[in-house]
Parts: structure tokens; sequence; C-alpha cells
């Protein structure tokens, strides 16, 4: 990976140094080093590219969702193309993007933040990482096969996902195998933290990355087999006679809708509870201060991460749910508002009186508040009753989510890779790149998406290739601003391009308010870290 | 115990765990039908009730297109008549006809379906076919009723609508991880 090591002490891991004498302890070289590695580092590292490219992927199919949303009327794909494309583009975003991305983080900092010297099983990290391109090239394919990718919407729902072709059966077997991938992750990721803590590591010691992670892995292992029972009874209604969903065979398609929500609103946290794990690690260091209020965080992940689990029906509420149901669903709903309030207030109150300084992953992370903050409340809007039945299946809906994914998940992981990229490359990113690549997506993101509100508001229906007249312009500016993020994004290949390839030398500790046990290891960070475990006071 | 024999421990309880988990899904189903069944949310089979004095409203002409389809039992299915006209509030009586071609008893459950959507809120049935199960010995053909009164809330942009039948197989073992549609 990185170039010139001269007066590199400790260089272990690059055999190219060394040359034969430390086979040992380097990685073999070429395509193998990938194919069998079980080195937490270089999993960790194909899990972010890998999530990079479904990134790239995804955005492309918004990119001709925006395209074809341009104007109104049908200029560029047919209707069924069009939902393909966002049924793909939400599916990919999920689990192709967003949820190997957090992987990666975690295989790269779990075991440094909490000294131990690798993942509890190293093999079984191998293949988690392997299965997932399978599952995507089933996805990607499925758009050449007769009849096309699946177009029901990412959420599966039936009666459409019994009906459709083979595109469907592709996605069906692509999601039972990121869920295979995603259980394995989580069993590793929860045994390493709760078996191979450093001595004097106390779980409230834990840094909170380390902590929001545990807890989503949790999520992760109550809810992912629900999605894996859930759409295997969607495959035997298709093709061995069952009718779990089918209304003309006894069977009851809103069921699916619960029992697939009771995966789904687990699993938005599940996107979004690592990334609060990143904000509580970049705030206090660029605040130069200790995080605000620590156990009170840890209690909030927990509480939302349960309470998480009894909301699923404000997905809903259009369905014709008995009126008390409804409301409880609505109740519970805004008490999640409550824990996720505490955590804001605390990201606040770190801030307060520090002396901050504003480097890229500051940036990020201020940004992550403000906008997440903003999706925090439009969910609360979609939480009540009589205003959801106006806005459900519009673009506001649309909007919410994109506040809190791509301002809220996607920002804290950009912000993680500008805080960890020194760690990982030993070099320092180009700081003026990272803020012109933050300010670019902060404005595009906005220009995307504020406007989605309006339009939601005013009745646009989402997934829906062609407009009323009324709507032309926000969809205008909504687009432009689509094509200014996506293009965004190249700056941030760039700097992590230029990053792995050179750049300033970067120091053991380079945010000096940094204090996590990962510092303590030199830049780049040995191939081998914490063989000795360090002793935590 | 090494930190790795741990390791395996930890990883059973969660592989268990995890598989447990993937039951729970299956298991969801028969709960769910039994909160509909507590909660009385799905009634689709029960006959309504009229408690109050309907007036007819004579003034008004709606139409309502009657449809029947089969799946996978070996029936014919059809309305007698295709459509009906009636008045709001008019009680009406409907027949449909259905035919075993197979030589062995089957035994099927129709679903109703009605479109538009709310249609369902203002459509009372007191008789239907589809309130039990039917039971055709080889052959057999039968005609049935169904009893049905539209009320005058309808909203008035609403002139012509549907009514659709769907007969399924009970019993058999193809077709019955049953919804509500069990025989009563
Ligand atoms: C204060 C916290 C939140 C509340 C009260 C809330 C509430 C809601 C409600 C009521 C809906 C349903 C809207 C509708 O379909 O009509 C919804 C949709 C959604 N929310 Fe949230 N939400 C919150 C946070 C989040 C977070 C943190 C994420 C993910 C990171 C998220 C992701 C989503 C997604 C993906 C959907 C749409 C799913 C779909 O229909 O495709 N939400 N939210
Ligand atoms: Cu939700």
């Amino acid at each position: 990976m990185a170039a010139v090591h001269d007066d590199h002490a400790h260089g272990h891991g690059h055999g190219h140094e060394h040359g034969h004498d430390d086979h040992a302890h380097g990685p073999p070289k070429g395509m193998m080093r990938w194919l069998t590695t079980t080195n937490h580092k270089d999993i960790g590292t194909m899990y972010l590219w890998f999530s990079f490219s479904m990134f790239i992927v995804g955005g492309l199919m918004a990119f001709g969702i925006r395209a074809e949303l341009f104007q109104p009327g049908m200029q560029l794909m047919t209707p069924e193309f069009f939902n393909s494309l966002t049924t793909n583009h939400g599916l990919i975003m999920v689990f192709g993007a967003i949820m190997p991305a957090f992987v990666g983080f975690a295989n790269w900092q779990v075991p440094m933040m909490i000294g131990a010297p690798d993942m509890a099983f190293a093999r079984m990290n191998n293949w988690s990482f392997w299965l997932l391109p399978p599952a995507a090239l089933l996805l990607v394919s499925a758009f050449f096969v007769p009849g096309g990718a699946g177009a029901g919407g990412w959420t599966f729902y039936p009666p459409l996902s019994i009906q459709m072709g083979m595109g469907m059966d592709m996605m069906i077997f692509a999601v039972h195998i990121l869920g295979a991938s995603s259980i394995m992750g989580s069993i590793n990721i929860i045994t390493t933290i709760l078996n191979m803590r450093a001595p004097g590591m106390t779980l409230m010691k834990m840094p909170l990355f380390v902590w929001t992670w545990l807890i989503t892995a949790y999520l992760l292992v109550l809810v992912m087999p629900v999605l894996a029972g859930t759409v295997t009874m969607l495959l035997t209604d298709r093709h061995f006679g069952t009718n779990f969903f089918n209304a003309a065979g006894g069977g009851d398609p809103i069921m699916f809708q619960h029992i697939f929500w009771f995966f789904g609103h687990p699993e938005v946290y599940i996107m979004i509870l690592p990334a609060f794990g990143i904000i509580s690690e970049i705030l206090p260091t660029f605040s130069r201060k200790p995080l605000f209020g620590y156990s009170s965080m840890v209690y909030a992940t927990a509480s939302i991460a349960i309470l998480s689990c009894i909301v699923w029906a404000h997905h809903m509420f259009t369905v014709g749910m008995p009126v008390t149901a409804q409301l409880f669903f609505m109740y519970a709903t805004m008490l999640i508002a409550v824990p996720t309030g505490v955590k804001v207030f605390n990201w606040t109150a770190t801030m307060w009186q520090g002396s901050m300084s504003f480097e890229t992953p500051m940036l990020f992370a201020i940004g992550f508040i403000f906008l997440f903050t903003i999706g925090g409340f439009s969910g609360v809007v979609c939480a009540v009753i009589p205003v959801d039945i106006q806005v459900q299946e519009t673009y506001y809906v649309i909007a919410h989510f994109h506040y809190v994914l791509v301002s809220g998940s996607l920002f804290a992981l950009f912000g993680g890779v500008y805080y960890w990229l020194p760690k990982w490359t030993g070099h320092m990113y180009d700081e003026s790149l990272g803020k012109l690549h933050f300010w670019l997506s902060m404005v595009f993101f906005n220009v995307t998406f504020f406007v989605q509100h309006f339009l939601g508001l005013a009745g646009m229906p989402r997934r829906v290739p062609d407009y009323a007249l009324q709507f032309a312009d926000f969809n205008m500016i909504s687009s432009i601003g689509a094509f200014g993020f996506g293009l965004s994004q190249l700056v941030f290949l760039t700097v992590v391009v230029k990053c792995i390839c050179g750049g300033k030398k970067a120091e053991a500790k380079p945010w000096d308010g940094a204090t996590t046990l990962e510092w303590d290891l030199p830049s780049p960070a040995p191939y081998h870290s914490w063989v000795t475990p360090p002793v935590v006071k | 115990m090494s930190v790795a024999q741990e390791n395996t421990v930890i990883m059973k309880k969660l592989l268990i765990f995890s598989v447990a988990m993937f039951g729970f899904g299956f298991a969801l189903v028969p709960l769910y039908e039994k909160i509909c069944e507590v909660a009385g949310v799905n009634n689709l089979l029960k006959a309504d009730t009229l408690t109050e004095n309907i007036q007819v409203d004579t003034s008004r002409w709606l139409t309502v297109e009657l449809d029947a389809n089969t799946r996978g039992l070996p029936w014919q299915f059809k309305p007698m008549q295709a459509s009906v006209r009636i008045h709001p509030g008019e009680m009406v009586e409907v027949m449909y006809e259905v035919r075993n071609n197979s030589d062995r008893e089957v035994a099927g459950q129709a679903i109703p379906s009605y479109s538009p959507q709310l249609l369902a809120q203002h459509l009372k049935k007191l008789e239907c076919f589809c309130f039990t199960k039917q039971v055709l010995k080889p052959n057999e053909v039968r005609q049935m009723p169904v009893q049905f009164m539209i009320e005058p809330s309808l909203p008035s942009n609403v002139s012509v609508m549907t009514i659709s039948y769907t007969f399924f197989e009970l019993n058999s073992d193809s077709a019955d991880t049953g919804g509500k549609a069990k025989p009563i």
C-alpha cells in the first residue's frame, strides 16, 4: 500500500522491505493475499472498497432516476426499468454500501480500539466478506435476465414480489447471502468485543464506537434471520405453492408488511447506531474535551435499539390497522425521539466551550448533527398518524430517510474515513480537498433533498417515473443537486487514492485531542497490532 | 478455558439464537392470525348486520360488476350475470355458479376482493357463499347467492364498482398456510 518507508520502525507488515525473512508476519503477495487473508485490517480494507464500489453502482442508478425525473413526461426509459432502478438503488445502498462500510470500520477499528490482536474468528471473517461479491453480482446481473431486475420496491411487497420474473428470485437469493454474511459478521464482532478486550478495558471504558457496534451486532442477529425467513416465504409462495402472502390462496399481503418491518425498522437503526459511534469519537477529539455524558450515551443507544423493535407499524399507518394499534405505534415511535434527542444534546454539550478545530472529520460530524436532526424531526412528523396518512408513499418520506441515511450514516462514514485515514495509510490526507469534498457534499445534498420535502407535502408520489406539471421546478432543482452530489464524490475518491499513494507522513497520533487506544499504535497501523495486549488503566 | 474455546461457546450461542430467530419469522404467521382473530380485524368472512333502517336512494344508480376466479382447483366458477344496476340502500341478491370438473370431492374457500378499495367500508353482505367453505362432490354443480346492499354513504364520485371472488382449495397439501380463510 504505502510507498516510502525509509525510516519505518514498525514495518513488519510490509514484506517488500524485509525480503523473505518476515513471511510469518507479512501478507502473501498479489491476488492470493486478498482471497485468503484472515487479517482484520485486510478484510476491513476489502469491505470498504467493496462498499465504495457499490456506492458508485447505486449512485449510477440514482443518476438514472434523477435524469428521468429531470423533466415531466417519459424521456429516457420504460416505467418498468425506472422501477427496477428505484428498487435496486435502495437495496444496493442499504445492503451493499452502508452496511458493509460499517462492517469495514468494525474490522479495522474494533480490535485496535479494544486492544485485541484480531477478530475472534479470523477465517469466518474472510468468508463473511467473500459472500458479498457473489450477492452483488446477482443483484446487478438481474438487470440482464428476461423480465429485468426486481421492480417492486426494495421492501419486496407482495403481490408484486410474488408475480415478477426471475429477477425477483435473484434479488431474494442475494438477500439470503447478504443476510448470512451480516449474521456471521455480527457473531464475530460480538464475540470479539465480549471476549477479547485488553486487560482493564471494562465494558464501561469501551470507546463509544465499540459500544454502538456491540448493540448493532445484537440487533443484526435479532432481525436479519427474520428477514431471511420472510424472503424464504416469498420464495415458497412463488415456486412451491404455499400461500403465506397470496390473498387468492388464503394468505395475507398485509402480514408481509408486518413481518418485513419487524426487520425493517431495526434495520434502519442498524445503519445509524455505528454512525452515532463514529460521531461520538470525532467530536471529543476535535473539541479537545471528553465526550459529554458517556454513560447516558450508552444507555441511550441501548434504549434506541430496544425501542426500535416495537415501532415497525409506523410504516403501515394506511393499511387499516385498528385505532388502538395505530396509537400504540405512534407513541412508541415518538418515544424513540427521546433517547435520540439525548444523544444530540450530549454531542452539542461536548462541543460547548471546547477548543474546537474544524478539520474535515469535524466538519462532517457537525454537518451530521445539523442534518440528522432535521431528518429526525421529519421522522417525528411522519409518526403523527393524520400527517402520515397524507405523506405516506410521497417524496416527504424520501426526504426524511435521505436526511437520516445520507447526511446521517453516509456523512458519518465520510467523517470516519477522514478521521482514521492517517492511521490506515500512514499519510495525512489532503486537507483542502477534504474540505472541498465536505462543502460540495453539504450544498448539493441539501439542494437535492430539501426540496423533496415540498414535493412530498404537495403530493408527489414516490416510485413513479412521471409527474404532474406543478412539480416540475422542484424536480429539476433536485436533479441538478443529485448530479452535483454524485460528481462531488469523485473528490472523495481522489483524496483517498492520493492519501494511499503518499502525502505528509502521519504521526502515531495526528489529532492531539484523540484518546482511544488505536492512536498508541504507530501510523500506519502495523499488520499485526496488539499481539501483546496493552494494559488499560 | 482458553480464549479460543470461550469464543467458540459464544459463537454457538449466537448461532442457536440466529436459527431460533429464523424460526420466529415463521412463527409470526400463526401469531398474526391469532391476533387478527382476537382483535376481529379480518372480518371479511362474517355476515354484516344492519342496525339502522336505511333509505333507498332511488335518485342514484350504481353499476356493480361481478367477477369470479379460481386458483389451482379444478372448478369452473362464474357469476350468473356479468353486472347488476342497483340503487344505494337497495337489498339485492346475485347468483354465482360453480362446477366441480373433477371426479374427486374438493373443498374450496372463496375470498372476496373489492374495487375501488373503499367499497369495502360501504358494502354490507348479509349472505355469501364465502362465509363457509364449499364442498363439491365429483362433477357437482351448485348455484350460490350473495345478498348485499351498498350504503348510500358511498362517495358520490363512485358509480361503477367490482366485487370479485377467488376460490382456492382447502386442505390440500399445496394450499394451506391458511390465512383467515380456514373453514368456519
Ligand atoms: C427520530 C427518529 C425517527 C423517527 C421518529 C422516524 C419515523 C419514521 C416514520 C414514521 C416513517 C414512515 C413514513 C411513511 O412511510 O409514511 C419512516 C420511514 C423511514 N425511515 Fe425513519 N424515523 C426516524 C429515524 C430514522 C433513521 C435514523 C433512519 C435510518 C438511518 C430512518 C430511515 C427510514 C427509512 C429508510 C424510511 C422509509 C422506508 C421506506 O418506506 O422505504 N429513520 N421513519
Ligand atoms: Cu421505521
